[in-house]
């Protein structure tokens, strides 16, 4: 009789939590996007004015930008929002995406041990800190995980002519999240590529860690091949079960003056300057 | 279905081309998997052992319980702790065993330990209780009376050793935690697994995954020939 019991409680939980998406009348628009924009706190700031003006529930999966692009060429989000400009071209001009539109940027910094052992605390483009790294032979902690991040660090490398070897020693292609990579670098006293967002939401626990190149804000950042540019693509209809609505909705109101606002307003009461600065054209244009 | 199939396609491919990269990351998963375990055997099985004979020692009211406790420890946890034990600012920081194999050793023992202490107290208890009180009254010495039934209960301690041995070579929180991935040193089988699926090459996370169970097939079986050689079904 007991038996009985729970499986019925157990059948009707299975059924109400299967039948939740149908019974409401709410439209789910799924977004894929890079940790970055999660992490740092910025969509649960942005996106419940979407969700209210849109009667619209946004899943985001928040993931590497690799996986990101994958989701979308696999149909399973109905819309991306990464940063990794040559692969966000790719993946439009491949027909997987509609049109690429910018969103916001913010800079990438090179942070390192506080004594500095490679000596390129004192140098302002991230390829010259890079070959000094290198000509040290000083550990440099990479993502190795194809993220946003990690494809703008290998364009950089590629820059400097220098090929770095996982066995060489000094260089640790760790294949992880940049948290858990400036972890490490704090660990290990070793320098990476971080975008600055992470960083200054992470610096009061990496106390054996310091800007080395790219400066205390995004002004002080002299070196152009830094800029981090996002940018939002709705996925391809033809892929079938597209919220095709839903995406347009999401550019238009991401690209508007009045989210660019939000979006440059976020950060500044917690680190005394904005994590992402707006940048779509309508913005620009204002 | 697609991914599937091409998942089935690599795994194979990657297997026959014997590609240093796999095969250094199949030595280390083999390496720090079987070190941790035999550690955690080493350890485990006599205090396992000890436990099933003495039923009346203080305190079992709360061991036995914490034991079993144990031997569901999320491996995260485990990572976690372990990652704070050999950190710069941690207690056993001296040792710089953080981000390497060592540090995953022991991350990976204390996740098999309380799972062999438990699986082999539970197996020496189930061997007919009238069986020491005989050998003592045979005048049978404790060590000796410790070892035969540790004989009689072969088949459950090697259920102990083989979920042991799934456990952690299965898990992935601790030894990324404490591992950190790094290629050429620390990635293991798991590892690899979560940073190709992150990096949205779902057919070769797939590959290692089946290359994964292979091994772990490969390694019950041997085994299970053992248990065979020794006289259980």
């Amino acid at each position: 009789m007991r038996l009985r019991i729970w499986l019925f409680v157990v059948v009707g939980l299975v059924a109400t939590s299967c039948s939740g998406d149908d019974a409401s009348e709410v439209h789910v628009l799924r977004l894929a996007t890079t940790t970055s924009t999660n992490d740092s706190g910025l969509l649960d700031s942005i996106l419940p004015a979407f969700e209210e003006e849109f009667d619209t529930r946004v899943d985001v999966v928040a993931v590497g930008t690799g996986q990101a692009i994958e989701l979308g060429q696999a149909g399973d989000a109905d819309v991306i929002l990464v940063h990794a400009r040559a692969r966000e071209d790719a993946f439009v001009a491949e027909g997987h995406g509609t049109e690429r539109s910018d969103v916001m940027f913010n800079d990438f910094i090179v942070v390192g041990p506080t004594d500095d052992p490679a000596g390129i605390a004192r140098l302002s483009l991230a390829t010259d800190g890079f070959r000094s790294i290198a000509g040290a032979e000083a550990t440099f902690a990479s993502r190795g995980d194809d993220s946003g991040t990690h494809s703008k660090e290998m364009a950089l490398w590629a820059e400097t002519g220098i090929t770095p070897d996982p066995n060489s020693g000094w260089y640790k292609s760790l294949g992880q999240g940049m948290g858990e990579t400036l972890n490490f670098a704090n660990e290990s006293a070793a320098y990476t590529l971080t975008d600055r967002g992470t960083f200054l939401s992470q610096s009061e626990r990496l106390p054996a860690l310091a800007v080395m190149i790219g400066g205390a804000s995004i002004d002080q950042n002299v070196d152009p091949a830094l800029l981090n540019p996002y940018g939002v693509i709705p996925v391809n209809p033809d892929k079938g079960g597209i919220n095709v609505d839903g995406a347009a909705e999401f550019v238009a109101w991401i690209t508007s003056v009045d989210t660019q606002e939000a979006i440059g307003a976020f950060g500044v009461d917690a680190f005394g300057q904005p994590l992402f600065y707006p940048d779509s054209e309508a913005w620009r244009s204002r | 279905m697609e991914t599937l199939a091409r998942g089935f396609g690599e795994a194979v491919q990657l297997l026959l081309e014997f590609e240093p990269a796999l095969l250094e990351i199949v030595g280390l998963t083999l390496q720090v998997t079987l070190i941790a375990l035999a550690i955690a055997l080493v350890l485990g099985i006599p205090i396992g052992a000890a436990l099933g004979l003495a039923r009346r020692i203080p305190g079992r009211s709360v061991l036995v319980p914490l034991i079993y406790t144990g031997m569901g420890l999320p491996p995260v946890v485990v990572g976690l702790f372990t990652y704070l034990l050999l950190s710069n600012q941690g207690p056993m920081g001296s040792l710089e065993w953080l981000f390497t194999p060592s540090g995953m050793i022991v991350a990976q023992t204390i996740i098999a330990l309380p799972l062999v202490v438990g699986l082999t107290m539970a197996a020496v208890q189930a061997v007919d209780p009238d069986l020491p009180v005989q050998m003592r009254a045979l005048g049978a010495t404790r060590r000796q009376i410790a070892l035969t039934t540790l004989v009689e209960s072969r088949i459950g301690v090697t259920a102990a050793v083989v979920a042991a041995y799934g456990s952690i070579i299965s898990e992935v929180g601790a030894v990324m935690l404490v591992g950190g991935n790094i290629e050429g040193e620390t990635r293991v089988l798991t590892t690899a697994i979560v940073l190709e699926t992150r990096k949205g090459n779902f057919a070769l996370a797939l590959a290692l995954g089946i290359i994964l169970l292979a091994l772990a097939f490969i390694t019950n079986f041997v085994f299970y020939r053992l248990q065979l050689r020794q006289g259980g079904p």
